[in-house]
């Protein structure tokens, strides 16, 4: 029996029919092909899947299509803003905080959330938020830096605000 | 990674939440924020046939006081009790807890009533749990009952919850006088779950002796359990670093230990007593 | 001339698609109308089928097609690349028929409309088991009955023996010959993207396309092709973004040829998408090696012979390299030392788990592990500081090429330089103090010490299976962008960005102008693939000498065009100048296609391909010191510094040699604590979970402090060596011999990996007896 569900992802709103048994996760990736947010196992325990629903990072691999009925959803595809990127994105880049990528949505997903919720993290900090995401390319060090990098650019920009 | 099929009911009201369960019997489960059973379910390791999802149940997220007690929802997010500025106050460890489980992800969707009625042996929540005497408000098709703590966790992934209730509340009993509260664990490199984990609730009197303690230990063994030995040892005397390792070396008394490649019943027996030196330790020195 | 690019460190070009979740990974590929495809596994290390019941699945809904062992006759083992003498050689099909070798050894593959449907019809399949006893220890295995494979009559796969000098001879002369057993436990690669394959089949053109998460496209297409029995220039094999490979996709599976096969059946797409649970049981694993090392010294720390008697496990079967591995091993036993007299003796034994290959290093890692570990054993035996013993068994930078008893030539070096700088680093001096301190007041604190070297860019044909050469080919199109095509195929290290570097620099264009192309078959020249530290190196050369080609080309045009002497023509910065006339080279590119006025002979197009074949390996080295403390309560270990000098020749993105080293580092902290594949006696796969397989996360990783030096290599004209094994096989042995350093007061010389913190509580607490 097929559920109805609604969703706003992205800023676009989009009504389906879903399969009780629709992970969230596959919900976005084979419905409305945002395959950005990718799948790196099965015990939620990896965070390639993650996504901000309803401000709150999440493993969308562990929430079914049908618990996100009337929820806002960002993916990775709602991070760039204009074609400008996400601070954090902006991070990535420029202290080389991906090397294969796979994980890197999830990482800037976890990532802008300590943003959020603690402007000013320590190294420590930074390494707790990013805890449920694991890097096999990386070491995790560059990926601390880019953190590092969007917090002080976040900064400079609500300085400038 | 995909579960069986099942149908999906989203309640309305706890009321109707407690009839489906009714009328679907040991078919049916509870869906709170899904981080105990839907991981079960992807392995296949449960296959429920319906699913009763009481996200959308107002009035089930909640932190509030109410006379000496903190009411917690069922569906309260470990990062709300964790970020509550108000509970880091009135129940340090509630939230010192709160932030042990899992990662951001986890706490941020996970809720605390999911976990305790799921009572994974390795969860967080059940040592706190047991160290703070809560008490669990069930709902079920004859109205209301409470059940303590220490009853609350019958088994390997059992609880005193009968068929057909619902846990719609935690009720914190707040300490009142001097208080000394910590949480500590060995975390399981991979899955973050407790190897062992130990909560300590401490109260002092005006010499800084330990009039009361309360104790839960949870990952060592088949359930959570309180460290009735240590309480022993503790109370009535000033915990300094001697009675708290005395204590500490009686936490795991007469319990079996759990084993696993991680770590045999052994070596958990000892982490157990390690982990509660700490946390007894640790609670005094939070204590204000 | 200047470089703008090489050098730098210039951000990648690969960064802007993939920061946004636009990149394509094959799951991320869609095509109409694709059918999924879940298999059946087999939940015993050794079984005898009995039956194979499809009958409910086939009427499921949505399912299109079954298949078991017995429909695929046609189809061609998984092929092994390697040969060695006297190796046996079982014939490992794609679907099993009459018996499961190991847990998750394919049995039924079923096809359904959606990847639901697919995995509930699948659980429907059921499977009659005769439950064997399994084979799983590796000096069991050797010994005898139980066997793998019943028609050997043996479990040995092959026995090899290799080395130079008088061994025994050398012990005999040696005041003492120090005996240690040592493993390299096994281990899963764990690339965060699992395995996948998208299978299209177009009947009337007769052209299969299989998009797989490979690191080797082009050997994958003559694989695949040999076991479909088609012509290889009908199979197309596309590699999207690759999510991490780490040797795991340097191999050619079932599943690549199977899913080909199944949508040539059906003439309809095909997909299947690996789970972490599938990827834990059939997807290759690393190490395995149980060796017995005997190392012959003189009382002043001088090394005379070492020997090195090791079980290597191979798992059921072989993939593609797999008895290569320990090969490797034997060829990197001198460590970074002059060492007269080495011997490797390699047992080989099938077990009843899955194959192991090449994962991060592939045999290199164990043998640096052997040897570092050995020098500490040499330290401690002789009451020496490490660092001493390694400095007086290095070979002297006037001594290279240095040759090994290995039968290598080590290119060039400087161990003394990597090694000085990074005590400097360190503080090593300070470092002893403080530990002194630290011990003194009851802390377990060590440090750890490892001075490698690596074999890399490999390689020369000749040491490869396959061929060790690579291609490139460059050109300018009309409009004078820059396309590089390159036969290793990058999947995460950053290549389209360092060949673009090098282009720039090359051609005086801007990195934007140029584009690297990868991984497609039907696009790319032949190519061998990205694997054992060699994309730069020996594919960056072939860019670098295709682009000498091209400007050879284009000065000799330009000269043409601009009617003068091709002996007085410049080129800088991107101008082709001589006397007061000048050129852009990309006009040059615009004249060489319009042909209207072209030098007597000369071709139109301006294009070069270049095959480069390497004259040797290389080899990079560097040294590593870390700081360690074992929590005396619980065993639990934290790293407190972590100091790494790599030596990998000239940088030509030092951001990216950054990442490449840290990457690696952290994978080796992932064998020396955390990582270990662990299979029952009953071959049951114990570890087949994140849940219970752990990888190293952010909290569990140091800061590392890392610094360079640079001695160009020889092999090759851009003097690179390679970087992308380099931590993984620096840093094991630093890592552990910093804990055994810790534990060192309490009698400790050697412990096996992981070093998990229940192990060391028992040798703290006194439960344990030591270990020898």
């Amino acid at each position: 029996m097929k559920v109805p569900i609604q969703v706003t992802v992205n800023g676009k709103t989009h009504a389906h029919e879903v399969e009780p048994r629709v992970l969230l996760v596959h919900y976005l990736r084979d419905v409305l092909n945002l395959t950005g947010t990718h799948i790196g196992c099965e015990t939620s325990l990896c965070g390639a899947c993650t996504v901000m629903l309803d401000g709150q990072a999440v493993k969308s691999c562990t929430v079914l299509a049908a618990q996100a009925n009337g929820a806002h959803i960002t993916t990775i595809e709602g991070f760039a803003v204009n074609g400008r990127l996400h601070p954090v994105q902006e991070g990535f880049w420029e202290r080389h905080g991906l090397q294969c990528g796979y994980c890197t949505p999830g990482m800037i997903v976890a990532s802008a959330q300590l943003l959020e919720r603690n402007p000013d993290p320590t190294e420590a900090e930074i390494r707790m938020a990013i805890e449920g995401n694991l890097c096999r390319c990386t070491g995790y060090q560059h990926i601390v830096e880019a953190v590092q990098y969007a917090a002080r650019r976040m900064k400079g920009a609500a300085a400038a605000d | 990674m995909i579960p069986t099929p099942f149908d999906y009911i989203a309640a309305k009201s706890l009321d109707e939440a407690v009839a489906l369960l009714g009328k679907h019997g040991e078919a049916a489960k509870i869906l709170a924020g899904g981080h105990s059973l839907v991981p079960a379910m992807k392995l296949r390791l449960a296959q429920p046939q319906v699913l009763i999802d009481i996200s959308r149940i107002k009035d089930l997220a909640y932190i509030r006081e109410e006379g000496n007690s903190l009411r917690v929802g069922a569906m309260t997010t470990h990062y709300a009790l964790e970020s509550s500025k108000r509970v880091r106050v009135v129940s340090p460890l509630l939230a010192e807890c709160a932030a042990a489980i899992g990662d951001v992800q986890v706490r941020n969707r996970g809720t605390i009533g999911g976990s305790v009625v799921h009572a994974d042996p390795a969860a967080d929540w059940p040592a706190a749990m047991i160290a703070l005497r809560v008490e669990m408000v069930c709902a079920g098709a004859k109205g209301e009952r409470v059940i303590k703590a220490d009853d609350f966790f019958v088994d390997l992934l059992t609880t005193a919850i009968a068929p057909g209730e619902v846990l719609r509340e935690i009720r914190i009993p707040l300490s009142q006088g001097r208080t000394g509260q910590s949480y500590k664990k060995v975390r399981h490199p991979a899955s973050g779950f407790a190897v062992v984990g130990v909560a300590v609730n401490l109260g002092l009197d005006a010499a800084g002796k330990c009039a009361n303690a309360s104790i839960g230990v949870t990952g060592a063994a088949a359930k959570a359990f309180r460290a009735g030995g240590a309480e022993a040892a503790l109370t009535g005397k000033p915990p300094d670093a001697a009675v708290a390792a005395a204590a500490a070396a009686k936490a795991a008394d007469r319990q079996d230990m759990n084993s696993d490649l991680y770590a045999s019943a052994e070596y958990r027996r000892h982490l157990v007593e390690v982990t509660a030196r700490r946390a007894v330790l640790a609670a005094v020195g939070a204590a204000k | 001339m200047a470089t703008k690019y090489v050098g730098n460190r210039v951000k990648r070009t690969e960064d802007p698609r993939l920061i946004q979740g636009l990149g394509h990974y094959v799951d991320d590929i869609k095509l109409p109308d694709t059918l999924h495809v879940a298999f059946v596994r087999s939940i015993y290390g050794h079984a005898r089928i009995t039956g194979v019941d499809a009958s409910a699945a086939a009427k499921a809904p949505g399912v299109v097609a079954v298949y078991t062992g017995k429909d695929i006759g046609k189809i061609g083992g998984v092929p092994c690349a390697s040969d060695l003498p006297e190796m046996k050689k079982p014939e490992f099909l794609v679907l099993a028929s009459n018996k499961a070798l190991f847990v998750g050894h394919a049995i039924a593959a079923v096809v359904a409309t959606d990847r639901y449907l697919a995995k509930d019809a699948a659980d429907m399949i059921q499977v009659d088991y005769e439950e064997l006893p399994a084979v799983t220890e590796e000096v069991k295995a050797a010994a005898g009955a139980p066997y793998v494979h019943e028609q050997f009559g043996t479990n040995i796969a092959y026995k090899l023996t290799a080395g130079e000098g008088d061994i025994a001879a050398a012990f005999r002369s040696s005041d003492k010959v120090i005996k240690q057993r040592i493993l390299n436990q096994r281990l899963a690669p764990i690339a965060m993207e699992p395995r996948g394959v998208l299978a299209r089949y177009y009947p009337g053109e007769q052209e299969l396309t299989l998009w797989s998460s490979t690191q080797i496209p082009h050997l994958m297409r003559t694989q695949v092709a040999l076991m479909l029995g088609m012509p290889e220039n009908r199979l197309r094999v596309i590699t999207p973004e690759v999510g991490g490979g780490f040797g795991s996709k340097l191999n050619v599976y079932a599943e690549e040829a199977l899913l080909g096969w199944i949508s040539m059946q059906l003439g309809q797409p095909v997909k299947w998408i690996e789970s972490r649970r599938e990827n834990f049981q059939s997807t290759i694993h690393g190490r395995a090696q149980l060796g017995d090392l005997e190392i012959g010294i003189r009382k002043d720390g001088t090394v005379t012979g070492l020997r090195y008697n090791v079980f290597a496990d191979m798992g059921a079967y072989y993939q593609l390299l797999t008895p290569a591995i320990p090969t490797l091993t034997g060829l990197m036993l001198s460590g970074s030392y002059k060492i007269p007299a080495i011997q490797i003796n390699v047992t080989a034994v099938f077990t009843n788990k899955m194959s192991t290959d090449a994962y991060r290093g592939a045999g290199r890692p164990e043998a640096t592990y052997v040897v570092e570990r050995a020098m500490d054993l040499v330290a401690a035996e002789l009451g020496m500081d490490p660092v001493e013993v390694r400095r007086k068994n290095f070979p002297a930078p006037n001594e290279f090429p240095f040759k090994t008893a290995t039968g290598l030539f080590y290119d060039s070096g400087d161990y003394v330089l990597a090694l000085e700088k990074a005590l400097k680093n360190a503080d090593y001096k300070k470092l002893g103090e403080e530990q002194k301190k630290a011990r003194a007041a009851g802390r377990l604190v060590g440090i750890g010490v490892s001075t490698y070297v690596e074999i890399c860019a490999l390689g020369p044909s000749a040491a490869l299976p396959a061929g060790g050469w690579e291609s490139a080919t460059v050109r300018i199109e009309p409009t004078g962008t820059v396309t590089v095509l390159t036969g290793a195929s990058p999947h995460g290290q950053g290549q389209e960005t360092s060949f673009a570097q090098i282009a720039g620099d090359e051609l005086g264009v801007s990195i934007e102008a140029v584009t690297v192309i990868h991984g497609d078959t039907s696009i790319v020249q032949y190519g061998i693939g990205t694997f054992g530290s060699r994309a730069t190196a020996v594919g960056g050369t072939a860019v670098f000498v295709a682009l000498q080609r091209l400007k050879e080309k284009a000065s000799k045009l330009a000269a043409h065009l601009m009617g003068v002497d091709p002996a007085t023509v410049k080129f800088a910065d991107g101008r082709f100048t001589s006397g007061a006339k000048s050129m852009a080279i990309q006009e040059v590119a615009l004249h060489a296609h319009l042909a209207k006025s072209l030098p007597e002979g000369m071709e139109p197009g301006l294009s070069a391909t270049y095959f480069f074949e390497p004259k040797n390996f290389t080899f990079p080295f560097g040294t590593h010191i870390c700081i360690a403390e074992v929590d005396k309560d619980t065993g639990e270990i934290t790293l407190q510094r972590y100091i790494a000098v790599d030596d990998c020749g000239r940088v030509i993105n030092p951001l990216l040699v950054d990442g490449q080293v840290q990457g690696g580092i952290v994978q080796a902290l992932g064998q020396a604590f955390y990582e270990h594949v662990v299979y029952d006696e009953n071959g049951q796969l114990l570890t087949g979970t994140l849940m219970d397989y752990a990888l190293p996360r952010a909290t569990n990783c140091p800061w590392m402090e890392l610094d360079r030096t640079e001695t160009p290599s020889p092999v090759n004209p851009l003097g690179v060596k390679g970087v992308g094994e380099a931590g993984t096989i620096g840093a094991t042995p630093c890592l552990v011999n910093a804990v055994i350093d810790a534990l060192a007061p309490l009698g400790v010389r050697h412990l096996d990996m992981p070093l998990k913190p229940e192990t060391l509580w028992r040798i703290i607490s006194g439960n344990s007896a030591r270990s020898a």
